[in-house]
Protein backbone atom coordinates (compact mmCIF):
# COMPACT_ATOMS: atom_id res chain seq x y z
CA UNK A 1 0.00 0.00 0.00
CA UNK A 2 1.25 3.11 -0.90
CA UNK A 3 0.78 5.95 1.38
CA UNK A 4 0.07 9.60 -0.20
CA UNK A 5 2.63 11.28 2.30
CA UNK A 6 6.17 9.53 4.06
CA UNK A 7 7.81 11.06 6.83
CA UNK A 8 11.18 9.96 7.76
CA UNK A 9 11.41 9.98 11.54
CA UNK A 10 13.93 7.66 11.63
CA UNK A 11 16.98 8.41 14.53
CA UNK A 12 13.83 10.53 16.12
CA UNK A 13 13.12 10.56 20.10
CA UNK A 14 10.06 11.28 21.86
CA UNK A 15 8.25 13.46 21.31
CA UNK A 16 9.28 14.30 17.65
CA UNK A 17 7.77 11.26 15.70
CA UNK A 18 4.14 12.08 16.94
CA UNK A 19 4.56 15.96 16.58
CA UNK A 20 6.34 15.69 12.81
CA UNK A 21 3.45 13.53 12.22
CA UNK A 22 0.86 16.08 13.67
CA UNK A 23 2.31 18.48 11.22
CA UNK A 24 2.21 16.04 7.99
CA UNK A 25 -1.28 14.75 9.01
CA UNK A 26 -2.09 18.88 8.90
CA UNK A 27 -1.07 19.21 5.49
CA UNK A 28 -3.08 16.61 3.98
CA UNK A 29 -6.59 16.67 2.45
CA UNK A 30 -9.11 14.60 4.65
CA UNK A 31 -8.96 10.67 4.31
CA UNK A 32 -5.36 11.58 2.64
CA UNK A 33 -2.17 8.78 3.95
CA UNK A 34 0.87 9.32 5.73
CA UNK A 35 3.51 6.60 6.05
CA UNK A 36 5.61 6.97 8.93
CA UNK A 37 8.91 5.32 9.42
CA UNK A 38 10.23 6.08 13.39
CA UNK A 39 13.49 3.60 14.76
CA UNK A 40 12.13 4.97 18.45
CA UNK A 41 10.12 1.53 19.40
CA UNK A 42 7.94 3.60 21.86
CA UNK A 43 6.01 4.80 18.67
CA UNK A 44 4.47 1.87 18.40
CA UNK A 45 2.40 2.41 21.59
CA UNK A 46 2.15 6.09 21.52
CA UNK A 47 1.01 6.43 18.02
CA UNK A 48 -1.47 3.90 18.86
CA UNK A 49 -2.58 6.91 21.81
CA UNK A 50 -2.35 9.43 19.46
CA UNK A 51 -4.48 8.20 17.17
CA UNK A 52 -7.30 7.06 19.25
CA UNK A 53 -6.98 10.34 20.91
CA UNK A 54 -7.07 12.42 17.91
CA UNK A 55 -9.93 10.40 15.50
CA UNK A 56 -7.54 9.63 13.12
CA UNK A 57 -7.28 6.02 11.68
CA UNK A 58 -4.00 4.10 12.21
CA UNK A 59 -4.28 1.87 9.51
CA UNK A 60 -1.19 0.23 9.32
CA UNK A 61 1.43 -0.50 12.58
CA UNK A 62 4.42 -3.14 11.49
CA UNK A 63 7.65 -3.82 12.30
CA UNK A 64 10.52 -3.94 8.99
CA UNK A 65 13.86 -5.22 10.55
CA UNK A 66 14.60 -2.37 12.94
CA UNK A 67 12.03 0.46 11.57
CA UNK A 68 8.32 1.04 12.97
CA UNK A 69 6.25 1.45 10.27
CA UNK A 70 2.96 3.37 10.91
CA UNK A 71 0.10 4.22 8.18
CA UNK A 72 -2.35 7.10 9.38
CA UNK A 73 -5.45 8.13 7.37
CA UNK A 74 -6.33 11.92 8.24
CA UNK A 75 -9.30 11.22 9.85
CA UNK A 76 -9.77 14.21 12.17
CA UNK B 1 -5.99 -5.24 26.03
CA UNK B 2 -5.79 -2.33 23.55
CA UNK B 3 -9.19 -0.43 22.78
CA UNK B 4 -9.75 -0.06 19.06
CA UNK B 5 -12.55 2.49 19.17
CA UNK B 6 -11.20 6.11 19.60
CA UNK B 7 -11.54 7.54 22.70
CA UNK B 8 -12.57 11.05 21.78
CA UNK B 9 -14.62 11.77 25.07
CA UNK B 10 -10.79 12.11 27.04
CA UNK B 11 -9.44 15.06 28.62
CA UNK B 12 -9.44 18.30 25.97
CA UNK B 13 -7.27 20.51 28.51
CA UNK B 14 -3.80 20.56 30.29
CA UNK B 15 -2.52 23.40 32.59
CA UNK B 16 0.83 22.75 33.70
CA UNK B 17 2.93 25.07 36.67
CA UNK B 18 6.29 24.90 35.58
CA UNK B 19 8.95 25.44 38.61
CA UNK B 20 12.08 24.24 37.70
CA UNK B 21 14.92 25.29 35.25
CA UNK B 22 17.59 23.19 34.50
CA UNK B 23 18.62 21.09 31.34
CA UNK B 24 16.36 17.77 32.62
CA UNK B 25 14.07 19.38 34.57
CA UNK B 26 12.86 21.52 30.94
CA UNK B 27 11.79 18.88 29.18
CA UNK B 28 9.00 17.07 30.75
CA UNK B 29 6.60 20.35 30.42
CA UNK B 30 7.62 20.76 27.35
CA UNK B 31 7.19 17.47 25.97
CA UNK B 32 3.64 17.65 27.79
CA UNK B 33 2.84 20.68 26.11
CA UNK B 34 3.82 20.03 22.79
CA UNK B 35 2.27 16.80 22.36
CA UNK B 36 -0.82 17.69 24.01
CA UNK B 37 -1.44 19.92 21.72
CA UNK B 38 -0.73 17.72 19.06
CA UNK B 39 -2.99 15.64 20.34
CA UNK B 40 -5.84 18.47 20.57
CA UNK B 41 -5.88 20.00 23.62
CA UNK B 42 -5.85 23.38 24.75
CA UNK B 43 -2.42 23.70 26.96
CA UNK B 44 -1.75 26.46 29.24
CA UNK B 45 1.68 26.66 31.58
CA UNK B 46 2.33 28.80 34.29
CA UNK B 47 6.12 29.87 34.52
CA UNK B 48 7.02 30.83 38.37
CA UNK B 49 10.36 30.37 40.24
CA UNK B 50 13.13 28.77 38.62
CA UNK B 51 10.92 27.82 35.84
CA UNK B 52 10.77 30.98 34.56
CA UNK B 53 14.36 31.29 33.05
CA UNK B 54 13.07 28.62 30.72
CA UNK B 55 11.27 32.08 28.94
CA UNK B 56 14.81 34.03 28.68
CA UNK B 57 15.44 34.71 24.98
CA UNK B 58 19.08 33.05 25.60
CA UNK B 59 18.44 29.46 26.98
CA UNK B 60 22.34 29.02 28.94
CA UNK B 61 20.24 25.73 30.78
CA UNK B 62 22.54 23.56 33.01
CA UNK B 63 22.39 20.45 35.12
CA UNK B 64 23.24 19.98 38.64
CA UNK B 65 24.81 15.96 39.79
CA UNK B 66 24.14 17.77 43.53
CA UNK B 67 21.45 16.05 45.39
CA UNK B 68 20.62 14.02 42.42
CA UNK B 69 21.76 10.51 43.41
CA UNK B 70 19.84 8.87 41.03
CA UNK B 71 21.22 10.41 38.06
CA UNK B 72 23.32 7.79 36.34
CA UNK B 73 25.18 8.71 32.89
CA UNK B 74 25.88 6.10 30.64
CA UNK B 75 29.86 6.01 30.07
CA UNK B 76 32.06 3.68 28.19
CA UNK B 77 29.58 0.86 28.55
CA UNK B 78 28.76 1.82 31.80
CA UNK B 79 26.50 3.73 34.21
CA UNK B 80 28.26 6.49 36.61
CA UNK B 81 26.85 8.14 39.67
CA UNK B 82 28.82 10.96 41.37
CA UNK B 83 28.38 11.27 45.39
CA UNK B 84 27.77 14.45 46.03
CA UNK B 85 31.09 15.24 47.35
CA UNK B 86 32.51 14.93 43.95
CA UNK B 87 29.58 16.77 43.16
CA UNK B 88 30.44 20.00 44.48
CA UNK B 89 33.63 20.46 43.03
CA UNK B 90 33.61 23.26 40.57
CA UNK B 91 33.60 21.84 36.98
CA UNK B 92 31.64 19.16 37.50
CA UNK B 93 28.01 20.15 36.46
CA UNK B 94 30.09 21.87 33.47
CA UNK B 95 31.01 18.19 33.23
CA UNK B 96 27.70 16.64 33.60
CA UNK B 97 26.01 19.30 31.22
CA UNK B 98 28.49 18.91 28.36
CA UNK B 99 27.85 14.95 28.50
CA UNK B 100 24.29 15.65 28.66
CA UNK B 101 23.96 17.81 25.62
CA UNK B 102 26.08 15.43 24.13
CA UNK B 103 23.39 12.54 24.79
CA UNK B 104 20.81 14.62 23.47
CA UNK B 105 21.89 14.85 20.02
CA UNK B 106 23.33 11.51 20.01
CA UNK B 107 19.96 10.00 20.96
CA UNK B 108 17.50 12.39 18.70
CA UNK B 109 16.12 13.77 21.28
CA UNK B 110 14.69 17.57 20.74
CA UNK B 111 16.62 20.03 22.38
CA UNK B 112 14.57 22.74 24.83
CA UNK B 113 14.69 25.58 22.11
CA UNK B 114 12.66 23.39 19.51
CA UNK B 115 10.60 22.00 22.24
CA UNK B 116 9.48 25.44 22.98
CA UNK B 117 9.22 27.08 19.26
CA UNK B 118 6.95 24.45 18.52
CA UNK B 119 4.68 24.77 21.73
CA UNK B 120 4.74 28.19 20.37
CA UNK B 121 3.88 27.18 16.99
CA UNK B 122 0.98 24.85 18.51
CA UNK B 123 -0.55 27.94 20.47
CA UNK B 124 0.48 26.93 23.97
CA UNK B 125 -0.86 29.56 26.47
CA UNK B 126 2.32 30.94 28.28
CA UNK B 127 1.96 33.16 31.37
CA UNK B 128 5.31 34.42 33.36
CA UNK B 129 4.77 35.07 36.97
CA UNK B 130 4.61 38.61 37.11
CA UNK B 131 5.96 38.16 40.99
CA UNK B 132 9.08 36.17 40.36
CA UNK B 133 10.05 38.72 37.44
CA UNK B 134 10.25 41.24 40.18
CA UNK B 135 11.90 38.87 43.29
CA UNK B 136 14.59 37.52 40.49
CA UNK B 137 14.80 41.09 38.94
CA UNK B 138 14.10 39.78 35.26
CA UNK B 139 14.09 42.04 32.94
CA UNK B 140 11.06 41.90 29.70
CA UNK B 141 13.11 42.30 26.97
CA UNK B 142 15.68 39.28 28.11
CA UNK B 143 12.25 37.39 27.91
CA UNK B 144 11.16 36.22 24.76
CA UNK B 145 7.46 37.74 23.10
CA UNK B 146 4.33 36.01 23.58
CA UNK B 147 3.64 35.05 27.23
CA UNK B 148 1.45 36.87 29.15
CA UNK B 149 2.30 38.24 32.93
CA UNK B 150 0.26 37.20 34.95
CA UNK B 151 -0.14 35.65 38.85
CA UNK B 152 -1.70 33.14 41.24
CA UNK B 153 -5.64 34.05 40.07
CA UNK B 154 -4.53 33.72 36.60
CA UNK B 155 -3.46 30.57 37.16
CA UNK B 156 -6.41 28.80 39.24
CA UNK B 157 -8.71 30.21 36.67
CA UNK B 158 -7.10 28.52 34.22
CA UNK B 159 -6.64 25.36 36.51
CA UNK B 160 -10.46 25.31 37.43
CA UNK B 161 -11.25 24.77 34.47
CA UNK B 162 -8.85 22.87 33.04
CA UNK B 163 -9.21 18.46 32.97
CA UNK B 164 -5.48 18.06 34.17
CA UNK B 165 -3.34 20.50 35.64
CA UNK B 166 -0.01 19.23 36.61
CA UNK B 167 2.93 20.71 39.20
CA UNK B 168 6.64 20.28 37.49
Amino acid sequence: MMADQLLDAKGLNCPLPILRAKKALNALPPDGTLEVQATDPGAVKDFEAFCRATGNQLMESRVDGKVYVFVIKHTA
Amino acid sequence: MEETVPSQSNATSLSMIVTKGTLDWAYPPFILATTAAAMGLEVSMFFTFYGLTLLKKDLNLKISTLGNPAMQMPMMGMHMALPNLVSALPGVDGLATGMMKNLIKKKGVASIEELRAMAIEADVKMIACQMTMDLFEYKLEDMIEGPALGGAASYIEIASKSDINLYI
